[in-house]
């Protein structure tokens, strides 16, 4: 809609993912948008990530006024402003028992926000996910707590359970599995799920939201997975299923901005977790790919 | 201005837009509908967005009789739009009612019309009275220059073109043959030509005539177009975006009728048994189902939000499912009309572990059932299990008419013990009670269910006749006494050493509920019994249907949902 670049500082104070570490390598220089903003990315000749701005054209890579860059978790993020604190922590990234898969970057024609609700929603798996993250008649979302810290700042859904017929690549049948959701950015999410093959640990699935415009984004999926037996292949296919069932569905909602308002949508129990988010986001003052709440 | 463009009636669609089971996307005044044909012939106009989360409806799926959101399976009614089904909670649904946005919408001259305030009759179209439908043409330009240059829309010389007070455009040739074409407004500067030609046509002639204007109209369109491009786009028109109402804000709490609806079943086959009955079979979605006796009840939790009582019909050994029956009751409380309207095969529902209130002496020597109506359905189960151990009964079935009959297959078990008395009037009913009533003995047991005012006058007869109150088994439906709660007493809980006041307007079981005592219960109205409680000491006033007699007499027991003390203080055995 706007052709505006952002001017909401609290959404610019934010790190964002942008693209994968390993398309980086021997690539060149090459584009993606965030926030309205066209950027450039390359590694310099010292092997340095550098990200820059540009209004049309990258040019050659520079070697200063580059954007601050992070690589964390298989990614690099940057920011347009100044973040308070760090990339927030996913501490199992860095268990080396694990396998760190980068899945898919998918485009979507939907908000940032409508994005991570629809990762944080369970009572859509049987009618979206149909015969693998649920099915029917197992349709039941039953009560889970939700709690939203300050310190650090992130929404926390638990108790989270669900009968899934296949629940990830590993998978040999169905099983109630169990879900933990975290939200400590305002586009990104972190899941934690019953592993198929450690009872004693989970599967961690995280969603990094780049929005490229208020309605139009690229979501970056990381895996860290107890699977020792599938090939990443198959893993990354799996998840590729998973998010091509929901690409559709996200692109036909309406409005595309997530509506702040209490009385814009009808939630229900099962959107408790929703219903934080939506609060938090409005009391962080937002207003990038949501219909703020009117005053 | 908008306003007078909103309360106008358009053309949205061709009738043949609709075909069996499908969903049309359209738009009007820069507004999306979802439009959609019933089974029975109903076409709905309705705001394409689920209320729940903002997903088309028209990429949901039309059932014949509702709409299911593909998002998270949300089914909304035919006509009315309003939610009858969230999957994510077959227990304690929200009793509110959530409803999408609907439109006026008619069905006329070939054509679905609809307006966002149009009140009304469609235009009417004298001369297209048997006319054919052309072929819909969409073009990116607004609604007004459109119709200006489809006044000189022609397929031969001498076509003429007439604007009319609608804002439709008629061209008429020298033969008399006319063409007249109506605009939708998708958006600003985005329309819809929708034309009707004044003949009949079918096959081959329908094929070439929708041809010709096809072709022509789409050269119209590019003329049209051309001319749009050259000048100012209006601005998008800004459908108001409604807000749900204010009880949809916050999500329902958790109730406490939910937590006592421990099983989840899965309706497996719906049939109509009789009319205005139908039966359900409900499978447990996981597990196995409670062990149930014959007379036993279970409380079914309803989309509505409602509880209700249904009786399982059972024989013995059918463990894998419970079947009810459930008959339509027009001026009920909406329970029955829930079942018989919205719950479809596939759902899901809550249902509580089987009660039985209503248990069956094996031990006696002949047994009588007398079933009135949908009364019939714990007395089958209880015949069918005599039945199958070769027990001595007999089965008295007053319908209406044989129509009425419900549960054939189940009856038919029953051979010569069944008897079906039809049509007959209360006097003809009483009679015949007489007669089946006739011989009270040792060890013969009545078992009666049916209307209140027929088990009365059964209860009434068997006690004129010689049957002692221990004989006669009975289960109302309703409670049919009017409930007085104006007094106040006070409760002592012997085992809970608790003292309690009940208000006026308050019930005992409520009072006990609202200081964490949690008995069971299940009608809440004094008919089924669930929440009986011992008496130890204290005067009751029984305003209940399921205790005998003989039991109120006694003064041992009280229904706690609805009696009350008749002294100032009761003791129970809590």
């Amino acid at each position: 809609m706007s052709t505006s670049k952002c001017d909401d500082q609290v959404t610019l104070d934010h790190w964002y993912a942008i693209a994968p570490i390993a398309e980086i390598e021997g690539a060149g220089i090459q584009q993606t948008t965030l926030l309205e903003q066209p950027i450039a990315y390359a590694r310099n000749s010292a092997r340095d990530v550098v990200v820059w701005t540009h209004e049309g054209v990258p040019g050659d890579v520079p070697d200063r006024n580059c954007l601050p860059v992070r690589e964390r978790y298989g990614y690099v993020w940057t920011t347009l402003g100044a973040p308070e604190h760090d990339v927030f922590p996913i501490p199992e990234y860095a268990e080396a028992d694990r396998r760190n898969i980068h899945a898919a970057t998918f485009g979507v024609n939907v908000s940032a926000p409508r994005v991570i609700e629809n990762f944080l929603d369970m009572g859509h798996f049987p009618f979206v996910h149909t015969d693998i993250l649920g099915a029917e008649p197992h349709t039941e979302v039953k009560e889970y707590f939700v709690e939203v810290s300050e310190d650090p700042d992130e929404i926390v859904a638990s108790n989270c359970k669900f009968w899934q017929p296949m629940a990830a690549a590993a998978s040999t049948g169905g099983a109630d599995v169990d879900y933990i959701y975290r939200v400590p950015h305002p586009y990104c999410s972190v899941l934690y799920k019953s592993s198929p093959l450690d009872e004693s640990r989970k599967d961690v699935i995280a969603i990094f939201v780049q929005p490229l415009s208020q309605e139009q984004v690229r979501a970056h999926m990381l895996l860290s997975l107890l699977d020792d037996t599938n090939n990443d292949t198959d893993i990354r296919l799996f998840q590729q299923t998973i998010f091509g069932q929901d690409k559709p569905i996200l692109e036909n909602q309406y409005p595309k901005r997530l509506p702040l308002d209490p009385r814009a949508e009808t939630p229900i129990r099962a959107d408790k977790s929703a219903i934080a988010y939506r609060r938090w986001l409005s009391e962080k003052g937002i207003t990038y790919g949501v219909i703020p709440s009117a005053a | 201005m908008m306003s007078d463009l909103q309360s106008n009636w358009y053309p949205i669609a061709s009738s043949s837009d609709l075909p069996r089971r499908h969903v049309y996307q359209t738009q009007l005044l820069g507004r999306e509908f979802a439009v959609w044909r019933a089974d029975d012939g109903y076409v709905n106009v309705w705001e394409n967005r689920c209320l729940h989360r903002g997903v088309r409806l028209s990429i949901g799926i039309n059932n014949g009789t509702d709409l299911k959101c593909q998002y998270h399976g949300w089914r909304y009614a035919n006509r009315t739009a309003g939610c009858t089904y969230i999957p994510a909670h077959p227990a304690d649904a929200p009793a509110r009612t959530i409803c999408n946005n609907t439109y006026p919408a008619q069905e006329a001259h070939g054509l679905v019309w609809a307006g966002e305030t149009a009140v009304g009759a469609v235009p009417e179209l004298p001369g297209f009275e048997d006319a054919t439908v052309l072929r819909a043409i969409p073009l990116n330009a607004p609604m007004d220059l459109a119709a200006r240059m489809l006044l000189g829309y022609s397929w031969e010389d001498g076509c003429k073109g007439q604007a009319n007070a609608d804002g439709s455009v008629t061209v008429t040739a020298a033969d008399g043959t006319a063409v007249r074409v109506f605009l939708q407004p998708m958006d600003s500067n985005h329309s819809v030509m929708r034309g009707l030609i004044n003949r009949p046509a079918s096959g081959k002639e329908r094929a070439a005539l929708l041809r010709r204007h096809s072709w022509l109209m789409q050269e119209l369109r590019d003329r049209i177009e051309s001319r749009a491009a050259a000048q100012d786009a209006p601005a998008p028109y800004q459908p108001v975006i409604a807000k749900v109402s204010d009880d949809l804000v916050d999500i329902p709490a958790l109730g406490a009728a939910a937590l006592r609806a421990e099983l989840r079943v899965q309706v497996a086959r719906r049939e109509l048994t009789a009319e205005g009955i139908v039966s359900l079979r409900l499978e447990p979605v996981t597990g196995k189902l409670p062990t149930f006796q014959p007379g036993a009840h279970i409380d079914v939790h309803l989309p509505n939000g409602q509880v209700r009582q249904y009786s399982i019909t059972n024989g013995p050994g059918e463990t894998g499912h419970y079947t009810i029956g459930v008959k339509r009751e027009p001026d009920g409380r909406g329970g029955s009309i829930a079942i018989h309207d919205t719950v479809q095969e596939g759902d899901v529902l809550a249902i509580s572990a089987p009660r039985n209130n209503f248990p069956l002496r094996r031990d006696s020597t002949h047994t009588i059932f007398v079933a009135g109506g949908i009364g019939v359905t714990p007395l089958i189960s209880m015949a069918r299990a005599m039945n199958a151990q070769g027990l001595s009964f007999e089965f008295h079935y007053f319908v209406q008419s044989d129509d009425h009959v419900a549960f054939r297959q189940h009856l038919g078990e029953f051979e010569r013990a069944l008897v079906i008395h039809k049509g007959l009037s209360p006097d003809a009913t009483g009679a015949t009670l007489k007669e089946v009533l006739a011989e009270p003995g040792f060890a013969r047991h009545v078992y009666i269910c049916g209307p209140g005012r027929m088990l009365e006058a059964a209860r009434d007869i068997a006690a004129a006749q010689g049957w002692t109150d221990e004989t006669v088994h009975f289960e109302y439906f309703a409670n049919t006494v009017e409930v007085d709660d104006s007094t106040a007493f006070e409760i002592d809980l012997a085992r809970s050493a608790l003292t309690l006041q009940v208000p006026a307007g308050k019930t005992i079981l409520e009072v006990l509920r609202d200081n964490g005592i949690d008995i069971p219960s299940s009608c809440e109205q004094g008919a089924c019994g669930t929440c009986r409680c011992g008496v130890i000491k204290g005067d009751v006033i029984h305003q209940d249907v399921c205790l005998t007699n003989a039991e109120k007499a006694e003064g041992k027991s009280i229904i706690t949902c609805v009696s009350r003390a008749a002294s100032e203080r009761l003791i129970l055995d809590i």
